[in-house]
């Protein structure tokens, strides 16, 4: 695939509290409109169907929104996108295997786990593209050294820093350009100056009444006493108060400009206007993203995340249930977003530590592998294709799969495209970027 | 309330004054004590904090003496938190349940499984806390909840609290012993089998996952194993099983592969047990404990670090968890400052420390009671751990809590707010009512055996020192209390 050029940096939002404001001032005009929309219109499948590659928003350089989607534990990237027509997969898996009859085919021989109907749904409407093969050299069978090789982008070395860290290094210092949702901030979003939020609702009410905020303001203020790990208790409350004061403006003008009867976002849990939504679920997670986007939230990277995939033994079941709930919030997220101008400049992506072996053991599981497809969801995407090439059954590492796309590739793309900005002030090396948005 | 209560009450709060009144003429007079420093520290790193008089007391034996004082207590009994008795455990956890053939039937036994499951799971969280709290012997105690976040299982997949328990008393009974008889018993432990797969590992196509994170994380550490030893090790792990009704060991022989292998260099017919031997006696096994230890006792370090090396080579001779500890708090490097500032409390440290400094228990009730019994349902402690992300019995993976940044950023700094303010809420604070308003945020600092507080945090508890549950609260979460 031949390289693409990287979209220069530019100055966006969020560089500093004052463009992040001008920001908000902008979006006030012009978002809260479309928010309204956001909550009442649920795109149905057939306006989904019948959208054709033409009509396609085209993502606004330093305009676009990633949500990154965890999946912990290594996603059986087999049993997900399945070579159904390979002998050797069902060779390989004589319990774990699904039938030709079984998966949703896509092309080229592979198709869909029977539980991803709706993302079935999305490829046929050309917003599911598949990164096919995913991973990097000398691969590690470990879930945290595996995890901490994604989440900072080096196989090579260690690094305490994460790859969208050092974006949020290299940018400024606000807070609010990375949301993770959930009660810990992946090291994906920590930076050696400044980190991402960690919230789990859109909103942070702070206890004890209106004398709180100056009370921590204080509290939470640099001084000569405070260095080293002091220093970094203190800005995390500092960070909290701010989150705090943007969120509230923004949720405030958002719910006011929500009818009380607005139906409710899948995954959240319904209840009325302006009732907490607090995420545990990946569909209550993508709930509190979508929130967050309808109100105009000046964040450019958000990420969510799900467990329960290191299915060493009856993977079947327990990952035919995980599918379906991968299916219906990524799928509900889509349908919440649309119809918003800021719906359409998001793009999702699925990653997970590492794939699985490809070989069956007999405790009905599969052990740690290695390569993996990954999903990339939206409407700016060149969807209903394969990007990277399917890697062979035949020609194994070990029982394991060979890598075709180098995962730096992929960070490099969603740096470029979606958060525009140049790859190389979070990757160390150069990584052509996929024609993929 | 009753009148007899209320003088009851009254008298002791009368006294309470009187020693406050006196204990604030000591504490103006007073200057930082370095061996009070030290000792409050131990205390913080070899337990869960100290009162006040508990520091005065070790003041009067010495830091060595208070260190092997800790150190008896890895053994022998507890009599504080003995006294608070396990919750039961019902027999469904653990029962057969109806065959595949009756979906229906199957389906409601395993309803009723989990409600009942989910019921003694907190009952457990409740029982466990109150003894952190109540410990008479805590070096015991946070040696239990080191090896829980070291050899991490947790329920969300274990499913049978009555497993769970089982395997925070091995803790208890063998954390201060061999690493080898530790590890040992952990590998035949019924919690982890279920947990890391053990139980359904067979002979020809093994299941890898107890052999790797034996290797990855329990003993070893990256980098000190190939691929090889962890397939030679799953291979050797075959057969281990134990009976689901009671969760006793067994071998099964025909699932067992018996044939050579070749693990870590050396060949032989091993089975589970010569991987545990061979695994813990490794070089490498040595430097990763130490620095396991000394990463969660005085401040984060790698194997590789050069303090590691001559705690290993002592550890290395018999595998002694008990003159490792010895050797650690003994260290000079261990009451350094860079020690003093060097970790983060985790969450549960956080909330037992308070309850220990204020005397409440898991229901932040007053404590002393027997903390088990009537009450039901998931405790107020426990409610702030699941929103401050260090559930007991519940590591979100294998791997255990992550250290330090990982209990900072925004979310858990709204979480420490929030159950500070919660807990002062639940405090009886008139003792504060006598003490002067600029003398209030030392004498919360004083109670919680603190060093002192910074200027910056000195001034913004001045300005809140008029409301004593502002005062509480915000001071719990200051950087002086939040790290260790």
């Amino acid at each position: 695939m031949p390289p693409d050029s990287p979209t220069p940096a530019p100055s966006g939002p969020g560089g500093n509290g004052v463009s992040r404001r001008r920001f908000l001032a902008g979006a006030a005009g012009v978002g809260v409109a479309g928010a309204g929309a956001v909550a009442l219109t649920h795109r149905r499948w057939e306006n989904v169907l019948s959208s054709s590659s033409s009509s396609r928003p085209t993502l606004t350089s330093g305009k676009g929104i990633l949500v990154m989607v965890t999946l912990y534990g290594g996603n059986d990237g087999l049993n997900t996108v399945i070579p159904y027509q390979d002998s050797a997969y069902l060779q390989g898996r004589p319990n774990l295997g699904y039938q030709p009859n079984q998966v949703l085919p896509l092309t080229d021989g592979l198709g869909l786990h029977p539980n991803l109907k709706a993302m079935k749904a999305l490829w046929d409407a050309k917003e599911l593209a598949i990164i096919r093969g995913v991973g990097y050299p000398n691969p590690v069978l470990s879930h945290f050294r595996g995890m901490d090789i994604w989440q900072t982008a080096s196989p090579d070395e260690p690094l305490v820093t994460g790859v969208l860290g050092r974006w949020l290094d290299a940018t400024g210092s606000d807070p609010l350009r990375a949301i993770s949702i959930g009660s810990t901030l992946p090291r994906l979003l920590t930076g050696e100056r400044s980190a991402g939020t960690a919230i789990v609702a859109p909103t942070v009410t702070l206890p004890g009444g209106t004398a709180m905020a100056p009370a921590l303001a204080s509290l939470d203020a640099p001084g000569p006493d405070r260095h080293g790990l002091s220093a970094l208790v203190a800005a995390s409350g500092a960070d909290l108060l701010n989150v705090q004061h943007t969120l509230a403006d923004l949720m405030n003008a958002h719910r006011a400009a929500t009818p009380a009867t607005a139906t409710p976002r899948p995954g959240t849990g319904g209840g009325a206007a302006g009732a907490r939504t607090v995420a545990t679920t990946l569909a209550g997670q993508l709930g509190v993203v979508a929130e967050l986007i309808a109100a105009g939230s000046p964040t450019r990277v958000y990420q969510v995340s799900m467990g329960g995939f290191d299915n060493h033994a009856q993977e079947k079941d327990t990952h035919a249930r995980l599918m379906t709930e991968l299916d219906g919030a990524v799928s509900g997220f889509m349908t919440a977003l649309g119809g918003s101008a800021a719906g359409s400049s998001v793009v999702l992506m699925t990653y997970s530590e590492f794939g699985r072996r490809v070989a069956e053991n007999l405790s009905g599981g599969t052990d740690h592998g290695t390569a993996a497809p990954l999903f990339v969801v939206g409407a700016p995407v060149k969807g209903g294709q394969f990007y990277g090439d399917e890697p062979s059954l035949a020609n194994l590492d070990d029982g394991n799969l060979r890598f075709t796309t180098d995962f730096r590739r992929v960070f490099a793309t969603m740096l470029a495209k979606v958060v525009g900005v140049d790859p190389k002030v979070a990757l160390n090396g150069s990584f052509p970027t996929l024609n993929l948005l | 309330m009753q009148a007899k209560e209320l003088a009851s009450k009254r008298d002791f709060s009368r006294h309470h004054r009187f020693l406050i009144t006196r204990w604030l003429t000591d504490l103006v007079a007073a200057t930082p004590d370095p061996r009070r420093s030290d000792l409050a520290h131990l205390f913080r790193r070899a337990g869960f904090g100290a009162r006040p008089d508990e520091v005065d007391h070790a003041a009067t034996q010495g830091y060595p003496a208070t260190v092997e004082s800790l150190l008896a207590g890895l053994t022998g009994p507890d009599p504080a938190a003995d006294a608070i008795a396990p919750p039961p455990f019902a027999a469904s956890g653990v029962a057969p349940l109806p065959p595949a053939t009756d979906p229906a039937a199957r389906q409601t036994a395993i309803k009723a499984r989990n409600a009942e499951a989910a019921g003694e799971y907190q009952a457990l969280q409740r029982w466990w806390l109150n003894r952190m709290i109540a410990t008479s012997t805590p070096l015991r105690e946070k040696m239990t909840l080191l090896w829980h976040g070291h050899f991490a299982t947790a329920f969300q997949k274990v499913r049978v609290a009555s497993f769970m328990f089982r395997q925070n008393e091995l803790f208890r009974t063998l954390g201060g012993g061999s690493f080898e008889t530790l590890t040992q018993a952990v590998a035949k432990d019924p919690a982890m089998m279920r947990w890391l797969d053990t139980e359904s590992n067979v002979a020809g196509h093994p299941n890898e996952n107890f052999a790797r994170e034996l290797m990855e994380l329990f003993t070893l550490g990256i980098g000190n194993y190939a691929e090889t030893d962890v397939q030679a090790a799953a291979r050797a792990f075959t057969g281990w099983s134990l009976v689901p009704a009671t969760g006793a060991f067994v071998l099964r022989p025909r699932r067992h592969d018996s044939g050579p292998k070749t693990f870590l260099g050396q060949s032989g017919n091993f089975d589970g047990t010569d991987i545990v031997r061979i695994v813990t006696h490794q070089p490498a096994s040595a430097r990763f404990v130490v620095a396991k230890l000394w990463s969660h006792l005085a401040y984060p370090v790698a194997p590789t670090d050069a303090l590691v090396a001559p705690l290993a080579a002592a550890y290395a001779r018999d595998l002694d968890i008990t003159s490792l500890l010895r050797t650690i708090f003994l260290h000079p490097g261990f009451t350094s400052s860079a020690a003093k500032q060097g970790l983060v409390k985790q969450p549960i440290e956080w909330v037992v420390g308070l309850a220990r400094a204020f005397g409440l228990d898991a229901d932040l009730k007053p404590s002393g009671g027997t903390g088990a019994g009537a009450v039901a349902g998931r405790s107020p402690l426990s409610g702030i751990l699941a929103v401050l992300a260090q559930e007991p019995f519940n590591p979100p993976n294998v791997g255990g809590w992550a250290q330090n940044g990982y209990w900072l950023n925004t979310a858990t700094s709204l979480a420490r707010l929030q159950a500070g303010l919660a807990v002062a809420a639940r405090l009886d604070l008139s003792w504060l009512d006598v003490v002067p308003v600029g003398q209030r945020p030392a004498a919360i600092g004083q109670r919680l055996s603190i060093d002192g507080w910074g200027q910056t945090t000195l001034a913004a508890l001045n300005h809140v020192a008029g409301h004593p549950v502002v005062l509480v609260g915000l001071a719990v979460t200051a950087p002086e209390y939040v790290l260790n």
